[in-house]
């Protein structure tokens, strides 16, 4: 008789370590097909019953811009100077912070849109993610198409350096990743950090060197060093631009500490779930 | 070890604890988190907090391949709980499950799919849900279309599908699983006639097969249909387990003793019902009886004043159905009166008509005219009918009532028997 035995008790999985890991990897494997079908079908759904269809990926980026680049040429902010045309500028701002956003909401989003499923079907439970982080990911890779297209039209050269922006995009969904798996389990308990989410995210954005670029002065760089999105931002775009980063170093330094969150987050969201459904949903 | 003596599903001493006051709970939800992550062991002691109480409490029961058993008790009793647990999707607070082989459960059809997406579409998704991958679903494609009858709405979106379509669809892609443990809850309970007939016929293939199945459901029909056993849960305890028939017997109980004893009286009425006993045609007082037998209900009536022209009527009831037929003193031409301080009467019930199940009845006394209310017992007495065993495949009688009847042969073919008699022999 084959050997697949599964046993159930109230002692925690961090109990065996070993076994904890193995039963990740195994779960991360196994997630893929699901993942993938999840992933085509918020995809497909999603535009199924529009009438723009795949456009709406594009227009919020272009419409934000148009407005900030319309307020920055009336004058009604100044900013130091860019490299690069501000339209531009602005646009890799505005989708490189989307990707944080995105994946910052992705978890809670796909949890909560799953619950009763999840409540119902033991499945992999890493698909969710594995799912709403390639929806990120892909809106992301759909923009960035937009994005060579206006570098191309505003002259900005493209070097080899471009390929590093890909890194800090990595990076920034890493982070917003780690970031919303520590925050789902909280999230689904108490609602107050969905309503508090949308309106953090704005302030941090205007926090965050997006629509102007990295201050040099001590009271400006003072975001720059208690932001973790700022130095990923400013890198990524610094190498989209195939200039020097600024912050190098603070880039390797929350490179480090997101590895090490986006594990506790993985870790966290694995050991609530089955809490999260006897509370919520038993 | 051979196959035969290992259990496959072993659930040893398992309880689970609940709280239904939201913040409560919540709040709960956070500190249990938290002590998950300190890695501490949830205490045996199992020490329950403000508002919280054992959703399963101390359930032990264990399953061998190919036996199935049935989860019945009413809502809330903690069968859905115990499922949950079975598949993995919460843990126990005390106690061990060992499951050994793979688990596929049928709780909800259609899991995941997307109502703006096509039949084709989401039985892809659906399937990767349940754990296909794409070349297995790719190799059923067909089986699933087939059986699900929706060769022309496959590539119509899900959305717009009738109900019963929806539910096809989903059983068809479920009936792809090929676990060594099935675990359902209110599965049959849906689609038409017959797809509901094609259902049953999946799940005795599944069991002839050798799997172990649990099924959760409500509908004491299907329990008798596919189950050898049945696990009775109450307030999340496990009162009974065993055979079927008696189980059903033992559940229907509950049901009977938690409706309301209503109990309706004027608080001037001059007479009452006191007691009702029941006893067979021997004379011997008996709560339990067989299809046929002859039960004889006496009911004592107590009084203050002399009541003339009395009235009594009887329903039967059961616990599943409600009220079976009613019947009234006058109608059998029984008049009588009711004397200080006691009067005893009797009816019988000969042949009773009744099968396998618990039946109780309700009295009602009443003066000579309509409006003359005196006392209503509901559930004054019950009893049981415990044999002859019915069928329900359709090879014998079931459900509650057994109709008088009998059969011949018209016409079969040929005009040669037409009008004659037929003797099987010919």
């Amino acid at each position: 008789m084959k050997s697949l035995v599964t046993v159930y008790t109230p002692i925690s999985p961090l109990a065996d370590p070993l076994r904890l890991m193995r039963d990740m990897l195994r779960d991360i494997s196994a997630s893929k097909e699901l993942a993938w079908r999840l992933f085509v079908r918020n995809l497909s759904s999603k535009y199924r019953q529009t009438l723009l269809g795949y456009l709406w990926a594009f227009l919020p980026p272009i419409m934000t811009t148009s407005v900030f680049v319309y307020l920055h040429r009336v004058g009604y902010f100044t900013i130091g100077p860019t490299n690069v045309s501000y339209v531009v500028f602005v646009f890799a701002g505005l989708i490189l912070w989307q990707v944080f956003t995105d994946a910052l909401n992705a978890p809670l989003r796909m949890v909560q849109q799953s619950f009763s499923l999840l409540t119902k079907v033991n499945f992999p439970r890493e698909a969710l993610i594995i799912a709403g982080l390639g929806e990120v990911i892909f809106g992301f890779l759909i923009r960035a198409i937009l994005m060579f297209i206006l570098l191309v039209l505003f002259g900005v050269p493209l070097t080899w350096s471009v390929l590093g922006m890909f890194v800090g995009v990595i990076a920034l969904a890493a982070l917003g990743l780690a970031i919303g798996l520590l925050l789902t389990p909280i999230a689904l308990l108490y609602h107050d950090v969905g309503q508090a989410l949308p309106f953090v995210l704005n302030l941090w954005m205007f926090l965050t060197p997006v629509i102007y670029p990295a201050a040099q002065s001590w009271s400006g760089s003072l975001s720059m060093l208690l932001n973790p999105v700022s130095p990923l931002l400013d890198t990524a775009r610094a190498w989209l631009f195939s200039g020097t980063p600024q912050y190098f170093g603070g880039f390797l330094f929350v490179c480090g500490t997101t590895a090490v969150a986006l594990m506790a987050g993985w870790l966290v969201y694995r050991l609530a779930l089955p809490i999260l459904i006897e509370r919520i949903a038993a | 070890m051979t196959m035969s003596d290992t259990a496959v599903v072993q659930v040893e001493r398992v309880s689970k604890k609940f709280c239904r006051r939201l913040r409560y709970a919540l709040w709960y939800g956070l500190t249990d988190l938290a002590a998950e992550l300190a890695a501490r062991q949830r205490g045996d002691d199992l020490k329950l907090r403000h508002a919280e109480f054992l959703a399963v409490d101390d359930v032990s029961f264990e399953l061998r391949a190919g036996e199935c058993i049935g989860l019945i008790g009413h809502n809330g009793a903690g069968k859905s709980t115990l499922l949950k647990m079975l598949n993995g999707l919460i843990r126990p607070d005390r106690g061990r499950i060992t499951m050994r082989g793979r688990v596929g459960a049928l709780i909800e059809l259609g899991a995941g799919f997307s109502p703006v997406l096509t039949g084709r579409e989401n039985i892809y998704i659906n399937g990767a849900v349940l754990g296909f991958s794409k070349q297995q679903i790719d190799a059923k494609f067909d089986e699933i279309v087939d059986f699900a009858e929706l060769h022309d709405a496959i590539d119509a979106p899900v959305q717009t599908y009738s109900s019963g379509m929806y539910v096809r669809l989903g059983f068809a892609v479920a009936a792809q699983l090929n676990p060594d443990i099935f675990l359902i809850d209110e599965l049959l309970a849906v689609g038409d006639t017959a797809f509901r007939m094609k259902c049953f016929q999946h799940l005795l293939d599944i069991k002839n097969a050798g799997k172990t199945i649990v099924v959760v459901s409500h509908n004491m029909i299907d329990i008798n249909r596919v189950c050898d056993r049945v696990m009775v849960m109450d307030t999340g305890m496990k009162i009974y387990e065993g055979d079927v028939s008696s189980g059903i017997a033992t559940y229907e109980d509950l049901l009977l003793n938690q409706g309301v004893l209503a109990d309706q009286r004027l608080p001037e009425a001059p007479a009452w019902i006191a007691r009702v006993d029941l006893i067979d045609s021997q004379g011997f007082r008996r709560n339990s009886y067989t299809t046929g037998e002859d039960l004889i209900a006496e009911i004592t009536l107590s009084a203050t004043k002399k009541v003339t022209d009395a009235r009594l009527i009887v329903h039967v009831m059961t616990p599943t159905l409600g009220t079976l037929g009613a019947f009234s003193s006058p109608h059998a031409g029984f008049s009588f009166d009711i004397i200080p301080p006691e009067t005893v009467v009797r009816f019988s019930m000969r042949a009773l008509p009744l099968l396998v199940g618990s039946y109780s009845l309700r009295l009602n006394l009443y003066g000579p005219e309509v409006q003359d209310f005196l006392h209503a017992v509901t559930n004054a007495v019950s009893f049981k009918v415990t044999g002859p065993p019915v069928d329900t495949f359709g090879y014998g009688v079931c459900h509650a009532v057994l109709f008088k009847h009998d059969w011949e042969m018209i016409y079969n073919g040929s005009s040669e028997h037409m009008g004659k008699d037929i003797s099987l022999a010919s």
